[in-house]
């Protein structure tokens, strides 16, 4: 029996998000007193026996992945065959574009009860339930998975990484045959900005106080800065400001880096839901009465134009 | 083409979020109820403009629920969509509902939208479940959707970015913001929907591997710390030293 975290890569490395589902599947074996395995798919620049850092007793590296990444059909038959080779009793999934896909598929194919979206490590007395985000992040759920195999995909920032030995993980190479697919990609696009904005942990975003998409310097200097990702509310959105994929709240992209500061946007409940699990909210607003200083740890009541470049000036000088 | 489209049963995005019964079960008192956003705006609206384009396109919509879920049913049909079937059960686990869905949907649609999740249970597991039991390919968190030569031409979200693909029918997919402009259903649409087919049938027997034990509410902000505006470095020391943001 164990736990089998699914792990990611970007750019033929375990991501950070990777990290902490195996962080997080690591304490639950220790919990269940079963063995973390971690499987990796495709090549990769890495030497993966630094995982053992982590607690993971074995790497199970599946370098030929066929479409695996692009055709979740595929990944689903691969990943179902290593969880059953393996004898995985709990498989954890970032909760990220690919454990959305791929995790509904694996819990019908393994009848592996699946909850989504965990914040927490389960509580395994005498039956096994995980807390999640329910209602867009205004409510939290304990749900119980009553099958024998469970499946957990885990939200981003929730579960911090955790080094616990300096052991080494033993590699098992794994060389499943992999299924063709039968999804064709034509076109591939990046987004531009450097950062990611499902995988930012610093986000810098701005509303409709800053009055025209020519004041976007600021924003955009700032998350430089920062490291961060930028976003914006609906409206700026929908006024072709800035790109939808920028959009975040309840009807675009939800988020929850550490660190979420919001400039002139004034925190309509749609907006909060989608923001409201970030860790640290930072509102910048000349309104006092801007509904967002309520969801708020810490907020300056002031015009935009004058504070921003201040504020700029001093993460600069951070060093 | 035949099209089904899967629409769930959401609180209004304003709603105010409460529990009863020992905060096993939501609070509904004076909640307004609709179709669950993402459903309605980009999987139902997007159908309905491949019927406009193809008129021989016909769209079934499914929903599984009670019987007071059929307000929001009559109002899907007044947007659009010939005929709706209603699961008469409730129920929350995820395999459970996509298994009632997957009933109906193995009977020879070409498309199965879905939304990208629903703003209440917040799952996103719906369209991979069903395809994953009817075997079909399923494309998650579409943007863009057309239909050429018979086989699906798919813009979806992928790690930082977008990419188009193309894939054959039948086949699931989850829609979201961009794939339709949001309608509102105008009067001819209310005066017709009132007609329109809805067929309820019970649900068929299959396990629930999950059960919500209790819901909960995040604790109460401690409370916002304003920072005067003439010293907005005091933000970035309290952001290193304070909360350790940055």
């Amino acid at each position: 029996m164990s736990v089998i975290i699914i792990t990611e890569q970007s750019e033929n490395k375990i991501k950070k998000q990777s990290l902490e589902s195996i962080s997080y599947g690591v304490a639950i074996a220790k919990q269940l007193n079963l063995d973390a395995f971690a499987l990796v798919m495709g090549a990769t620049d890495e030497n993966l026996s630094y995982l053992g850092n982590y607690g993971v007793k074995k790497i199970i590296h599946q370098k030929n992945i066929g479409a695996a990444n692009s055709d979740n059909k595929v990944a689903t038959k691969l990943i179902s065959e290593i969880c059953t080779q393996h004898q995985a009793q709990i498989i954890i999934f970032s909760n990220s574009l690919f454990g959305k896909a791929v995790a509904p598929r694996l819990s019908v194919k393994l009848k592996a009860g699946l909850v989504s979206g965990a914040i927490k490590l389960p509580e395994t007395g005498n039956s096994f339930s995980v807390k999640r985000s329910v209602f867009s992040g205004k409510a939290f759920a304990d749900v119980k998975i009553s099958s024998p195999i469970k499946i957990i995909t885990l939200n981003a920032n929730a579960f911090e990484t955790m080094k616990s030995s300096d052991a080494n993980a033993e590699i098992v190479e794994s060389n499943i045959e992999v299924p063709a697919g039968t999804i064709n990609i034509i076109e591939t696009k990046k987004n531009e900005g450097t950062v990611s904005l499902t995988d930012a942990e610093t986000v810098v975003s701005g509303g409709r106080g800053l009055k025209g998409p020519e004041n976007w310097g600021m924003i955009e200097e700032l998350a430089k800065a920062l490291g961060a990702a930028t976003a914006c509310s609906r409206p700026v959105a929908d006024s072709n400001w800035r790109p939808h994929h920028e959009h975040v709240g309840q009807t675009g992209v939800a988020i929850s880096p550490n660190l979420y500061i919001a400039v002139g946007i004034s925190g309509a409940i749609q907006h909060l839901a989608g923001v409201n699990r970030s860790k640290t909210i930072v509102v910048i607003n000349n309104d006092p009465e801007a509904p967002f200083f309520k969801a708020a740890d810490y907020g300056i009541v002031g015009d935009a134009f004058q504070v921003m470049p201040k504020i700029i000036e001093a993460v600069k000088n951070l060093g | 083409m035949k099209i089904l489209v899967c629409i769930s049963r959401t609180p209004d995005t304003t709603s105010k979020i409460s529990f009863v019964d020992q905060n096993t079960k939501f609070n509904s008192d004076g909640v307004q109820w609709i179709i669950n956003p993402y459903d309605e705006w980009y999987a139902l609206v997007r159908a309905i403009e491949l019927k406009e384009k193809d008129p021989s396109t016909i769209i079934h919509l499914i929903n599984v629920g009670s019987i007071d879920n059929e307000a929001i049913i009559r109002k899907a049909l007044a947007l659009g969509g010939d005929e709706a079937i209603r699961i008469n059960t409730n129920n929350d686990d995820a395999y459970f509902i996509s298994h009632q869905i997957a009933t109906i949907a193995k009977d020879g649609y070409d498309l199965i939208l879905t939304g990208k999740e629903t703003i209440d249970h917040n799952g996103s597991s719906i369209g991979g479940m069903i395809a994953e039991i009817l075997d079909s390919n399923f494309i998650s968190l579409a943007t863009k959707l057309d239909i050429e030569n018979n086989q699906a031409i798919v813009t979806r979200e992928s790690e930082g970015g977008e990419e188009k693909i193309a894939a054959p029918l039948p086949l699931v997919i989850s829609c979201q913001k961009g794939m339709a402009e949001a309608r509102i259903p105008n009067m001819r649409g209310i005066m017709a929907a009132r007609t329109k087919p809805l067929k309820v049938s019970e649900a068929s027997n299959t396990e629930c591997l999950t059960t919500i034990n209790a819901f909960d509410l995040p604790p109460a902000k401690a409370g916002v710390k304003l920072i005067p505006a003439d010293t907005p470095e005091l933000l970035v020391k309290l952001l290193r030293e304070e909360a350790k943001a940055i």
